[in-house]
């Protein structure tokens, strides 16, 4: 093998999945981070390609991002690459053969896979290729179940699957080095989890978020909107200690009806603790809740390493704290039973973000992520409608499309400082929140919107807009 | 409710200036097997309010030997460690209730599960 410097000047060759677009710049850029390196896209870097090349990496970092990536599907070490097979053939010639020989030693065992995007080919067509790059100097023998070393000739037919050309637009030739985590979103669909809602966040999404809170070995984490736990789940299989609230008892008890196709209530020890320990970390499980999120509950301190949650939206859930316009219904002097039910007030859209973010900037740790979702009318969206927070950035901003007219956003922010006296105050007077005064204003929105727009088409043949 | 939740948790009853810690009335403890995870019982030592922990550790009956102050080095005392990690997330209060030390309302803890809600008249 070549030694570390040498190596550290390779090229990285990333194949990703074609489904959240959106949100894979963003997980990949974090996990970058988490490792402490820049982003570094090699030349001709297209967002939306199932193929990046990147710059500036180690091996090590390739296999640490691909042990945490669920929109990275494979890494090769790149080896060559062109328009053409001949354009590929010379860029692997002139590939420093220092860089290959540890490879292709006479006593190793290897196999070379031919994966084409956006077309399939016959089996003798994929023979064929492999055949032609004869070229290389394989000294080892092939194995097909196990081999030591895995070569891929990747062949890019472009994106639009109604206009496949007969040759590929761009090949790629590398050494196979890691696959990422897309397992994870079958072996912890929320199909076979024990405890799920209504709203329970699916498990390709809920790794993401991990990945983009930066999440990792050892942090504390903290979901206010815990629900039936799906974020926390998520995080503690990255080794995170994780906690949450809700202000539903019958929720963080697992009590009531169950969501289930079929099953009427809620069995016992149907709850988050009983989540993760389905998936084998309930020693990361601190402790769950009953508390609503707009009051201060955690002491005045950085004690969080992520803030990570899916705030109720009022559309399938309903969004309350507690309180009362109603002065009159006083509980049984002194008398405070677990069982009694405060009457809850409705909880503006706005006012639940301005808490988040006020909270988050209070008890995250310098550095740490705070990232939940935003709902979003789309005919009214504009950038500056995300909540902003002087000790909070904004790190990334990624769509996903809920209806023609609604989507939700995934924000992601980080703590650049310490809140001051001033700061708890500047942003509440900001105009930002607009869209979200008024209770239910989304909720309106978002059922209106069909109707609206066939009202709206029918007015721009009077208005000619 | 593990100790350590009950460490980072504050009265929030209106009015309320010196709302920590909460006083814990436990009618139900119990002390579960977790693994030991010296790395995450150094990471969480600075955020602790250590006098609290050892209050709150007495007040349970499971105080053991956890000193009254907190020992120089702790990253590299193993023996330490376990007593803090035995404290923080294995005692369990399981029924009881947290109660705020200058109102004197009682949050009700059911199940391991602490209700942190006030009534409509108390926000």
């Amino acid at each position: 093998m070549g030694t570390s410097t040498e190596r550290s000047c390779l090229k990285y060759l990333f194949h990703l999945a074609q489904d959240h677009l959106d949100f894979r710049l963003p997980e990949i850029k974090a996990l970058l981070a988490l490792r402490g390196k820049p982003f570094c896209p090699g030349e001709n870097f297209k967002e939306k390609s199932p193929f990046w090349c990147l710059d500036g990496l180690c091996e090590e970092d390739v296999c640490g991002i691909m042990a945490r990536s669920v929109c990275a599907k494979s890494a090769f070490e790149l080896w060559g690459r062109g328009k053409t097979h001949n354009e590929l053939k010379t860029s692997l010639l002139n590939y420093p053969s220092e860089n290959m020989v540890a490879f292709m030693q006479k006593d190793s065992t290897y196999r070379i896979n031919v994966y084409t995007f956006n077309k399939t080919l016959e089996f003798p067509d994929r023979i064929k290729k492999i055949d032609a790059m004869d070229y290389l100097p394989f000294g080892g023998t092939v194995s097909l179940k196990s081999p030591q070393h895995i070569f891929c000739l990747l062949e890019d037919y472009g994106t639009d699957p109604n206009n496949i050309p007969e040759h590929p637009n761009y090949i790629y030739f590398g050494r196979w080095v890691a696959d990422g985590q897309r397992e994870l979103i079958r072996s912890y669909s929320v199909k076979n989890r024990h405890f799920i809602g209504n709203t329970s966040m699916d498990a390709g999404l809920s790794f993401i978020m991990t990945n983009q809170a930066k999440v990792k070995e050892n942090d504390l984490v903290f979901d206010p909107f815990v629900g039936t736990g799906s974020l926390l789940v998520a995080c503690s299989h990255f080794g995170a200690y994780v906690c949450g609230t809700d202000i539903d008892y019958n929720t963080i008890h697992g009590k009531g009806r169950s969501s289930r196709k079929n099953h009427k209530w809620r069995g016992p020890d149907e709850n988050i603790r009983a989540n993760l320990r389905q998936y084998g970390t309930e020693k990361t499980y601190l402790d769950v809740m009953v508390s609503d999120a707009s009051k201060a509950v955690w002491r005045n301190a950085a004690l969080f390493d992520a803030i990570i949650t899916d705030p109720p939206y009022g559309i399938r859930e309903s969004t309350r704290r507690t309180g009362s316009h109603k002065d009159n219904n006083k509980p049984p002097d002194g008398v405070y039973t677990d069982s009694h039910v405060p009457v809850s007030q409705s909880y503006h859209l706005s006012d639940i973000f301005t808490d988040l973010l006020n909270f988050s900037a209070h008890h995250l740790v310098i550095g740490g992520r705070l990232v939940y979702w935003l709902p979003i009318y789309r005919p009214e969206y504009c950038e500056e409608m995300i909540p902003l927070h002087p000790c909070l950035r904004l790190i990334s901003n990624c769509e996903q499309t809920l209806s023609s007219h609604t989507s939700r956003r995934l924000i992601t922010m980080e703590k650049i400082k310490e809140p001051e006296e001033s700061d708890s105050l500047s942003h509440l007077a900001d105009s930002h929140f607009s869209p979200y005064q008024g209770h239910n204003a989304f909720r309106e929105k978002y059922f209106s919107g069909q109707n609206k727009k066939l009202i709206k088409d029918n007015k721009s043949d009077v208005n000619g807009e | 409710m593990k100790l350590l939740t009950h460490n980072m948790l504050t009265s929030h009853v209106k009015g309320v200036t010196n709302g920590y810690p909460l006083l814990i009335k436990a009618t139900e403890v119990k002390v579960n097997d977790v693994e030991f995870n010296p790395e995450f019982i150094s990471r969480m030592i600075p955020k602790l309010e250590w006098s609290a922990l050892v209050k709150a550790a007495e007040e349970l009956g499971h105080r053991q030997d956890l000193p009254g102050e907190l020992v120089p080095e702790y990253e590299k005392n193993e023996e330490f460690l376990k007593k803090v990690h035995r404290a923080l997330v294995e005692v369990e209060v399981v029924e009881g209730c947290l109660q705020c030390p200058e109102s004197g309302r009682e949050f009700p803890i059911t199940k391991g599960i602490p209700n942190m809600l006030l009534n409509e008249d108390e926000v």
